[in-house]
């Protein structure tokens, strides 16, 4: 029961992560209908921003209270991850609109391998390690020495989430730029006849999709301590993993999608064997996209002539 | 842009406004990442340094090629454009494309023998072994996924999963049970292609996208078997000490019964490599004819015109799933082929040879070779491979940007880098134009701009 309890915990938030970055796949897809492979990498890329903002806070700066550290590297890599999507958005995809399906996933493919060794390059390929952001715990159970501890940085990470998924669901559900997204990914040329700037509205879908994966990066960044340059690609096959379990599409499905993803990891890493948990995370891609392609919450693909 | 294109007189203070945004883009986007260097310092603990110089070179760089763009370049794309763009491919291009495959045929033939020519006997293995050879197992990978992705229409992005089985195939039943390479090399086909029909009997029924993540996900699902199941593959330390390939019977080796003293040459290992050039040529011809002949075929054609529209090869009578297989199959069976040379080859694998970005390499070569286009395909191979090669040994780099710069670290940056920059430019890969392969009264290339791509 104890065990349970506490790979709940650390299920829900290594979930949160997943969730928030599958809501940057699920966008892309239902609005150009690509899958956006550079999106790990640009998690990976916000992580690092994160850890140099964060080391530029502390170390430059001297900015002692963790609050105020915390949410300026938060903001700062949210905006130059932004920044970084925005223009990858414009550079790689925006010319391949309208060609054929398979150039948008080959220049996406090809731009994760640039940013990956593009950090490599410029930052080195060892592990980087920042001091512990955030210590300290609350006990929740105690008994037989085995304690469940929900930790601060786990309930950061929850309250970040929490805060995050309310303000993205009010911008798409009640904003002028909701609005837009939402018409263009039922229908792109009526959307433009009726005075939405379609190109401005998928690039305001990547810089939102960035600034979500650019939270998960730093919050994977302190939940962890450690990045390095190829931390982008299994992260991002999950949480791609996470959008096609909830309905690649759906936004509510992603989160959901997350933290189921989340939880079977982290459970099956604790009961059955930790070698394996990718494979768990893959066959559930697989398994899912056989038996339930529109997923939990998709709308299924209706072939049309 | 579109003031620039309607009055060919040149804006210039529109080019400088232009030049300074990106200008200034760029060094927002830089900023972290070049402008400052995260270094471990004797605590072992992280510290920043700044980069200031390398982050104004770049954006001076980037604001005077946008100026240039701006003022020289775009004009004259402008005028250019005003030209209507013909549907067919220029007559010197097809002329070129009629001539370039026997030539490139004779090309491979006397490659080696043209190396050592020009390098010496034992100068040669370096230019047969990293670029001949090397290249030559990615054009044949590169032809095997042709059939699935190229003529097929299916976009597989786990092929490198055949590969990998094809290799461990043949370095795990040659040491266990001794078999030759000659027994082995169908076998890991074979192994291959039954793996094809296991993975693809699934996943044949998505469409796309979907399937390219499925396939993804079965290649990576066997890496991780790879690499977790210890007792039969040995983990990340992977299988050495694989038998290499003899000359029917008779090893490479300094041994009297080996080829040298057979033939009555003195002992160098240049035969070794020799042949395994040819074998690997023989292979990768074989890719290429079996597919030719493919497509002459029923099931050739129901690939295609699978590829062009699934719904009206159902309505037709084809059936899809079978069609699908075949195509799954027989693209598998021929990464087999390269998985258990490359075994053999190296005498050395390990999972680390099998990860995704194989596959994310062999499906570029294909799609930015021109999808469908034997051609393409091989320049495709030669261009990305051989590229990515010669930067292993461009020691007059190091003269420009001083001893510490090592240009193999940018390998990968610059292959991405030219996957992206050829997607944006030819978005239907180098060879864009397609030979149908049946036709009426007279055959006609066709720009694949017209050929619309069915779902797959």
């Amino acid at each position: 029961m104890e065990v349970f309890l506490q790979q709940l915990i650390n299920g829900i938030t290594l979930g949160s992560i997943y969730g928030l970055i599958a809501i940057g796949y699920t966008m892309v897809f239902g609005i150009i209908g690509m899958v956006n492979f550079a999106h790990g990498d640009v998690f990976m890329v916000s992580a690092f921003v994160a850890m140099i903002a964060f080391l530029f806070v502390t170390t430059w700066l001297g900015i002692a209270s963790i609050t105020v550290a915390l949410l300026i590297v938060l903001i700062v890599a949210m905006l130059f991850t932004s920044g970084v999507n925005w223009v990858i958005e414009r550079l790689a995809y925006r010319p391949l609109r309208g060609s054929f399906r398979l150039a948008p996933l080959i220049s996406a493919i090809g731009m994760s391998i640039f940013l990956s060794n593009f950090v490599q390059v410029t930052q080195g390929p060892r592990n980087k390690a920042i001091p512990p952001m955030v210590r300290g715990e609350f006990i929740l159970l105690d008994s037989n020495n085995y304690a469940v501890a929900l930790s601060y940085k786990q309930l950061i990470i929850w309250g970040i989430t929490a805060v995050l998924l309310a303000a993205f669901w009010y911008l798409v559900a009640k904003t002028r730029l909701g609005r837009a997204q939402r018409a263009c990914e039922q229908d792109q040329k009526m959307a433009a006849l009726v005075g939405v700037n379609v190109d401005r509205t998928i690039s305001m879908t990547f810089v939102i999709a960035a600034a979500l994966a650019a939270v998960a990066g730093t919050m994977y960044l302190m939940y962890y301590g450690v990045v390095s340059f190829s931390d982008g690609f299994v992260p991002g096959v999950k949480a791609f993993t996470a959008a096609v379990l909830g309905g690649i599409g759906s936004l509510p499905g992603a989160v959901v999608g997350g933290l189921l993803i989340g939880l079977i990891e982290t459970f099956w890493s604790a009961y059955f064997t930790i070698d394996y948990k990718d494979v768990a995370a893959f066959s559930v891609l697989a398994i899912t996209l056989i038996f339930l392609p529109q997923g939990l919450f998709g709308r299924p693909d209706v072939e049309k002539v | 842009m579109e003031k620039s294109a309607q009055s060919t007189g040149v804006d210039f203070v529109h080019a400088v406004k232009e030049a300074c945004l990106a200008a200034a883009i760029t060094f927002g986007v830089l900023l972290p990442l070049i402008g400052f260097e995260t270094v471990s310092n004797i605590d072992n603990k992280l510290v920043l340094h700044t980069r200031w110089g390398l982050l104004f070179t770049i954006v001076a760089i980037v604001g005077v090629g946008r100026l240039l763009m701006a003022l020289v370049i775009a004009p004259r794309l402008a005028q250019r454009r005003i030209r209507p763009v013909a549907a067919t491919a220029p007559s010197w291009l097809l002329l070129i494309g009629r001539w370039f495959a026997p030539f490139a045929i004779g090309f491979a033939i006397v490659y080696p023998v043209l190396a050592m020519g020009l390098t010496g006997f034992s100068g040669a293995l370096k230019w047969v072994d990293n670029f001949g050879i090397q290249i030559l197992i990615y054009v044949m990978l590169g032809w095997g996924l042709n059939i699935v992705v190229g003529l097929a229409g299916l976009l597989d992005l786990g092929y490198v999963a055949f590969y990998a089985v094809g290799a461990y195939s043949y370095a795990l039943l040659a040491k266990n049970f001794g078999f030759s390479f000659w027994i082995l090399l169908p076998l890991a086909g074979i192994l291959s292609s039954f793996w094809g029909i296991l993975l693809g009997f699934p996943v044949l029924r998505l469409r796309g996208d979907y399937l390219a993540i499925v396939t993804l996900a079965f290649g990576e699902i066997i890496r991780m078997v790879l690499i977790n199941y210890v007792d039969l593959t040995n983990g990340y330390a992977g299988i050495g000490g694989i038998p290499r390939p003899s000359f029917f019977g008779l090893p490479f080796t300094a041994d009297d019964d080996g080829f040298a003293a057979v033939f009555g040459l003195p002992f160098t290992p240049v035969y070794r490599t020799l042949f395994l050039y040819y074998l690997i040529l023989a292979l990768a011809f074989l890719t290429a004819f079996v597919t030719v002949r493919l497509r002459r075929l029923p099931v050739g054609r129901a690939w295609e015109a699978l590829r062009e529209d699934e719904i009206a090869c159902r309505s037709l009578g084809i059936n899809t799933t079978n069609t699908k297989l075949t195509a799954f199959a027989i693209g598998a069976m021929f990464g087999g082929f390269a998985g258990s040379f490359f075994a053999a080859r190296q005498g050395f694998i390990s999972p680390e040879s099998f990860t995704f970005l194989e596959s994310a390499t062999v499906l570029s070569i294909v799609v930015l070779g021109g999808m469908g286009s034997q051609v393409g395909v091989a320049i495709a191979a030669i261009l990305f491979i051989g590229g990515t090669e010669i930067m292993r040994d461009l020691d007059f780099l190091k003269q420009i940007f001083g001893p510490s710069f090592d240009p193999t670290q940018y390998r990968m940056l610059l292959f991405g880098f030219g996957m992206v920059i050829i997607m944006v430019f030819r978005p239907r890969g180098l060879i864009s134009t397609r030979e149908p392969s049946i036709f009426l009264k007279e055959r006609k290339a066709i720009s694949s701009d017209l050929v619309k791509e069915g779902h797959g």
